[in-house]
């Protein structure tokens, strides 16, 4: 069947060559100081993004449901731009804005930061791409919340910050880990604007994705093959938990 | 009593607004600058370039090759998801059979899985070394470093979108229906025609704008596996990443921008599915 041959195929192939290669000569290429500082940069980045993402997407979705906005229609629609173009472009639009030629990247220069070919650039190409996920999970539960519990909170006397805190977040907490899960899956792959915006310096900008392609072109399928198991794993814990993640607040659906 | 109730809250509406105006500022200053300044740093720098420039470096005809490999490969990609998409959906959401939950929760693989990543895979798989890429070179057909390949990579990537989009529309929509047109007389094709296609008509349509904007982005996977080979293997993507390396700033602009201009379009047709879908 399509799913199956176009899913499993490819991950069998992969398995195949890991389990040819054997798995001692993989741990040997994980190991691999310039492969290991890859994987970190990537965790490390998407972490930072994620951490970002879930505070601003949680408050972009409010904003929109909540909050009466001038252009409120607009704003949606443009929320989806990330998902609409090519990664390539992202990365060159972020190349103009803050690269050593535009006003912005010399102004960011002259402070002793840089953004382009460093790693802040890689931190805001993925807040870009990722930007989407957090708001368009939080966003419908947010319209299908009613106000009353929070009015009740209010009256009782709950300030601000503690409705929000106790009442709220609580609701939207599973639609924020799986917004949360899906960009982190899709930051630690991303590929395309990273290596426009941050290049491919080993030990510094080089991400996971960008070093297993460095290892494919110059023809080192080993070391290729030990990121890509370790991205692969990655890969089906994240979908494995949010997985659980679902069943379980479905599971809370059903028994309200 | 409900005279008080009424200014409790008029008082609390009150004490948000300030907060709330404020948070919303937050919030679209953010934006602004996330989204909508790159967007506009992109255009102001294609149009650095005179418009004979940036018209000479779009007709040359290594991007034409390049868009016409795009829209193919996207036209290609579109197809075969619509069709076995749909088959698969109906399947899964219509069939008991074993590996079901399994293969369910595979659907979101490619979604997960990094694009450089499944671009290898797909070259182990038929690269020359692999045991099904010496067979299928056997017979002549050349599938990495060629467009079968490719079309493979974006399949990949983009098989989700259509299977994702019509999966609960089927399991919401039930079977009853079927059924009695079934009874009526109907064969499984007007079934399907007649009953379950206009039912699923706007998540398919949703589910297919997602599959063409990723169809035209995609970079990674197809960077692998095609190899890039310019007027060959090159798409409009890799075209961009091309010229930008090979510090053809004036093309490399131009294309990204097309592409943008594309992305928008396409950003139109998902709002519109979207709200239609939701009807």
């Amino acid at each position: 069947m399509f799913v199956g041959l176009l899913v499993f195929l490819p991950i069998g192939a992969i398995t195949l060559e890991a389990l040819r290669s054997g798995l001692a000569s993989i741990w040997d290429q994980i190991r691999n100081p310039q492969a290991l500082a890859a994987l970190g940069l990537s965790l490390r980045m998407a972490m930072i993004m994620v951490l970002i993402n879930v505070v601003t997407g949680t408050a972009t979705a409010w904003v929109m449901v909540r909050n009466p906005v001038p252009l409120r229609g607009l704003l949606n629609a443009l929320v989806d731009i990330p998902f609409a173009i090519p990664t390539v472009v992202t990365g060159m639009m972020l190349v103009v804005l803050y690269g050593p030629r535009s006003v912005l990247g010399a102004l960011f220069a002259d402070r002793g930061i840089s953004v382009v070919f460093d790693r802040p650039g890689i931190v805001l190409a993925l807040l870009f791409v990722t930007f989407p996920f957090v708001v368009r999970a939080v966003q419908p539960v947010l319209e299908e919340m009613e106000v009353d519990m929070e009015e009740a909170a209010r009256t009782l006397g709950a300030g601000r910050v503690k409705t929000f805190l106790l009442v709220v977040l609580p609701t939207l907490m599973p639609a924020i880990l799986s917004g949360a899960a899906l960009s982190f899956s899709r930051a630690l792959g991303e590929f395309g604007s990273i290596i426009i915006v941050a290049g491919n310096i080993p030990m510094r900008t080089q991400v996971a994705s960008v070093y297993i392609f460095g290892e494919i072109e110059s023809g080192n399928t080993g070391g290729a093959l030990g990121l890509s198991i370790v991205l692969l794993i990655i890969s089906f814990l994240v979908l494995f938990s949010l997985n659980l993640l679902q069943k379980r607040s479905r599971r809370y659906a059903a028994t309200d | 009593m409900p005279q008080q109730t009424e200014r409790v809250t008029l008082a609390v509406k009150k004490r948000f607004s300030l907060g709330r105006h404020a948070l919303t500022m937050v919030v679209m200053a953010w934006f602004a600058m996330l989204i909508l300044f790159p967007l506009w740093g992109i255009v102001r720098e294609t149009f650095r370039y005179s418009w004979t420039a940036i018209l000479d470096t779009l007709q040359s005809p290594s991007s034409l090759h390049a868009f016409w490999m795009t829209l193919i490969l996207t036209v290609c990609s579109v197809v075969v998801n619509t069709v076995l998409g749909t088959i698969s959906a109906l399947v899964l959401s219509r069939q008991r059979f074993f590996g079901k939950v399994l293969l369910e929760s595979c659907i979101d693989l490619p979604f997960a899985i990094s694009p450089v990543v499944a671009g290898f895979m797909l070259i182990l798989l038929f690269g020359p070394r692999s045991w099904l890429g010496s067979v299928l070179e056997s017979v002549n057909l050349k599938v990495v470093y060629a467009f079968p390949g490719m079309l493979l990579a974006t399949l990949f990537v983009t098989m989700p979108f259509v299977i994702k989009e019509i999966l609960p529309v089927l399991r919401a929509f039930g079977v009853e229906q079927e059924e009695s047109a079934a009874v009526l007389g109907a064969n499984k094709w007007q079934t399907f025609r007649r009953v379950t296609l206009p039912s699923i008509r706007w998540g398919l349509g949703y589910g297919i704008t997602l599959t063409i904007a990723r169809s035209i982005g995609e970079f990674g996977a197809v960077l692998v596996v095609s190899g890039s080979i310019m007027q060959r293997t090159q798409t409009a993507t890799l075209r961009v990443h091309d010229q930008f390396t090979d510090l053809n700033y004036a093309g490399a602009f131009s294309a990204a921008l097309a592409l943008a201009l594309v992305s928008f379009g396409i950003l139109n047709f998902i709002q519109y599915t979207n709200r239609r879908k939701g009807e």
